[in-house]
């Protein structure tokens, strides 16, 4: 049952195929097919609870899936080694307060493979893009919130990955410098690397080449942000999101 | 590598954390030194004892290091409840209450105190032997005189035979003196000895009860402080989501759990050459084995408290929860680590004895530390410590199959 759909995988770098996921018997993702290429920014959007979390921890391979399948860059997921390829900021910001934010990004550095001639290069760049660059000799436990989402998505940045998977990268950082991060992600992505993000920013979902929505566990829309608005008749991505979950919803009563 | 960046980052954290590095290492040697002016002075124990017409060779036997006895005789009248006795103990504050009424001898004591009750039975005991190891010497002596007297009787029959068939007749009366003297003088050097000389396998007569303890409390105190502080820091690392963060990178299970297992034996080894060194040079503890076995025990102790903490800190959600396992898990391991002879335990106590890791590691410890045992003598017992570092190393991998499943 491996790769009869090779040919289709060969330009996927994210792939997933009839997903159902979920927690003992409560079904959280239930049906979710799509993929994604290299060079194209996808942003996940829903509410909260729809199942974004669980859609990316699904793909990082923490959880095997209940059926369905996850390939990233071809292989299978769940798969450890291909975790060193995927460059993750977590919902949370999960840091060693008690280190600076040089010895964090050295310690996530060498737990990702990171070459150690590189590193230095590599961290600098990483922490030039967040404004960090400053402020990496201090220790975590006095860097203000926004500060800390910075240093999570640096460290998700260094080694340079070929798959990035931000869980909402945006909260707690001002707009000058989201401005600056959205271009960075921009030249990363026409570098042809991957980038897959949740938000509940409108603003972030429109600066996507595709958006994904969830709600109740499904994928009820998909598309670049114009076609989104177009299929839903909607002048912004709100109303269209908003149309799409009525519609969801008259389905699901006529069910 | 891996497994590295994780050591080197976990004695990066306790090494920032002044007042847990402080607790690691000054709280053992405040223990130690509580419990050596402690366990001092538990040897000087004194009792008070009233006696009442109490026999003057018993009571003069009785007087051993710390017993006080005092002659109530002469006050007023005894009755045969025991009425006299309270009223004696309860009045003087006494220990105990001695009376004599012909053959028997009625003791009352006071109870409160076990080791003062205990030392006038010991001196009680100890009269009585003495007594009638003395009677008993008399008895000997006396039937060595007369078979002394029967021997010499012979002598002197054979003689007077000898002289008799010999034909001649003299000198039989100063035959019959001389012998009796040098009996006399047999009869002295016979009586056989009430002193008794006692001689330590190991050891010596300087031996305190914290002799004992030393190599127990070595082995866990190192339980403990790295058992709690182990635990609490993987729990931290649940609880701020590090744990699952760091299984978000190509990082093997067993890598997590062998970083903290190099970092915590490396504090363990630290902290074993700072207990051993106060302990030989403040309390000037004998260690008869060699110290480098001392150190692998203490690791091995340190390496089963950390992998035990590790996997106790799953069925915690918050660092109070993590005390409540000290209870459960800790202390009941004190009570089999040999304070207690495990020996003299119920057959049933003694299997849970035996499931307790510092059972084994104080068994082997106090081995080392006071026979010299070596490093095959204690074989066995670090087979078993490392059977459960084994069991709980496994566990733990297992259980972080809950953020990871691969």
């Amino acid at each position: 049952m491996e790769d009869t759909t090779g040919t289709d995988r060969g330009s996927a770098t994210v792939q997933v195929s009839r997903l159902f996921q979920g927690y003992g018997r409560t079904m959280v993702l239930r049906d979710v097919d799509f993929e994604m290429q290299g060079g194209e920014i996808l942003a996940l959007i829903g509410p909260s609870g729809s199942g974004k979390t669980t859609l990316i921890s699904t793909i990082m391979g923490m959880m095997p899936p209940k059926s369905g399948s996850v390939h990233v860059l071809g292989v299978r997921m769940p798969n450890r080694e291909q975790l060193g390829n995927i460059g993750f900021m977590a919902q949370t910001d999960a840091l060693y307060t008690n280190l600076s934010g040089m010895e964090n990004l050295k310690f996530f550095a060498s737990l990702q493979n990171v070459d150690k001639r590189r590193f230095a290069e590599s961290a600098m760049h990483a922490a030039k893009i967040v404004h960090l660059e400053n402020a990496l000799n201090r220790r975590v436990a006095g860097y203000s919130g926004g500060m800390k989402r910075r240093l999570s998505l640096a460290i998700a940045l260094i080694g340079d990955p070929e798959i990035l998977i931000l869980d909402e990268p945006t909260v707690g950082i001002d707009p000058e410098l989201r401005r600056e991060i959205w271009s960075e992600l921009h030249r990363i992505a026409d570098q042809g690397h991957t980038i897959m993000l949740t938000t509940h920013v409108m603003a972030d979902a429109a600066q996507a080449d595709t958006l994904l929505m969830i709600r109740q566990g499904e994928a009820i829309a998909k598309g670049s942000p114009e076609e989104v608005k177009e299929q839903y008749r909607a002048t912004s991505i709100e109303d269209a999101f908003v149309q799409a979950g009525r519609d969801q919803d008259a389905h699901l009563g006529n069910d | 590598m891996r497994t590295w960046a994780m050591t080197r980052r976990v004695l990066t954290e306790l090494l920032r954390d002044k007042r847990t590095l402080a607790l690691m290492f000054a709280a053992p040697l405040l223990i130690l030194t509580l419990m050596y002016f402690l366990f001092q002075g538990a040897n000087n124990t004194n009792a008070d004892l009233a006696v009442r017409s109490v026999d003057a060779d018993l009571v003069s036997a009785m007087q051993i290091d710390g017993m006080h006895i005092h002659d109530v005789t002469a006050s007023k009248g005894s009755d045969a409840d025991g009425g006299t006795a309270r009223q004696v103990i309860r009045d003087q504050d006494y220990d105990g209450y001695l009376e004599q009424s012909g053959d028997s001898l009625t003791l009352t004591l006071a109870g409160t105190d076990q080791t003062k009750s205990g030392l006038i039975l010991q001196s009680l005991k100890s009269a009585q032997t003495t007594l009638s190891a003395k009677a008993a010497s008399a008895t000997i002596a006396s039937q060595a005189a007369s078979l002394k007297q029967l021997e010499q009787k012979v002598t002197e029959l054979s003689a007077q035979l000898l002289a008799l068939n010999a034909g001649k007749q003299t000198a039989s009366s100063s035959q019959s003196a001389s012998p009796s003297t040098s009996s006399s003088g047999q009869q002295s050097q016979r009586n056989p000895s009430t002193t008794v000389t006692v001689t330590y396998l190991y050891g010596d007569a300087d031996s305190t009860f914290f002799d004992t303890l030393v190599p127990i409390m070595m082995g866990f105190v190192i339980f403990f402080f790295v058992f709690l502080i182990s635990g609490i820091a993987l729990l931290h690392e649940r609880t701020t989501g590090t744990l699952a963060r760091l299984l978000a990178t190509p990082i093997r299970r067993r890598e997590i759990v062998n970083g903290y297992l190099f970092g915590y034996g490396i504090v363990a080894i630290i902290q074993t050459v700072v207990v051993v060194s106060y302990t030989l040079l403040v309390f000037k503890t004998e260690i008869l084995g060699s110290l480098w076995t001392v150190m692998l025990i203490n690791l091995m102790v340190a390496a089963c408290a950390l992998t035990l903490g590790l996997l106790i800190s799953t069925f915690a959600r918050t660092e109070f929860q993590m005390m409540q396992f000290i209870p459960i898990i800790v202390i009941p391991q004190i009570f089999f680590s040999g304070i207690i002879s495990v020996d003299s335990m119920p057959r049933w106590l003694q299997a849970v004895a035996h499931a307790m890791p510092l059972f084994w590691g104080s068994h082997a410890m106090s081995d080392v530390v006071e026979k010299g045992a070596g490093l095959s003598q204690i074989a066995p017992d670090l087979g078993v410590l490392a059977a459960f570092i084994v069991v709980f190393l496994v566990l733990n991998v297992l259980v972080m199959r809950k953020y990871r499943r691969v």
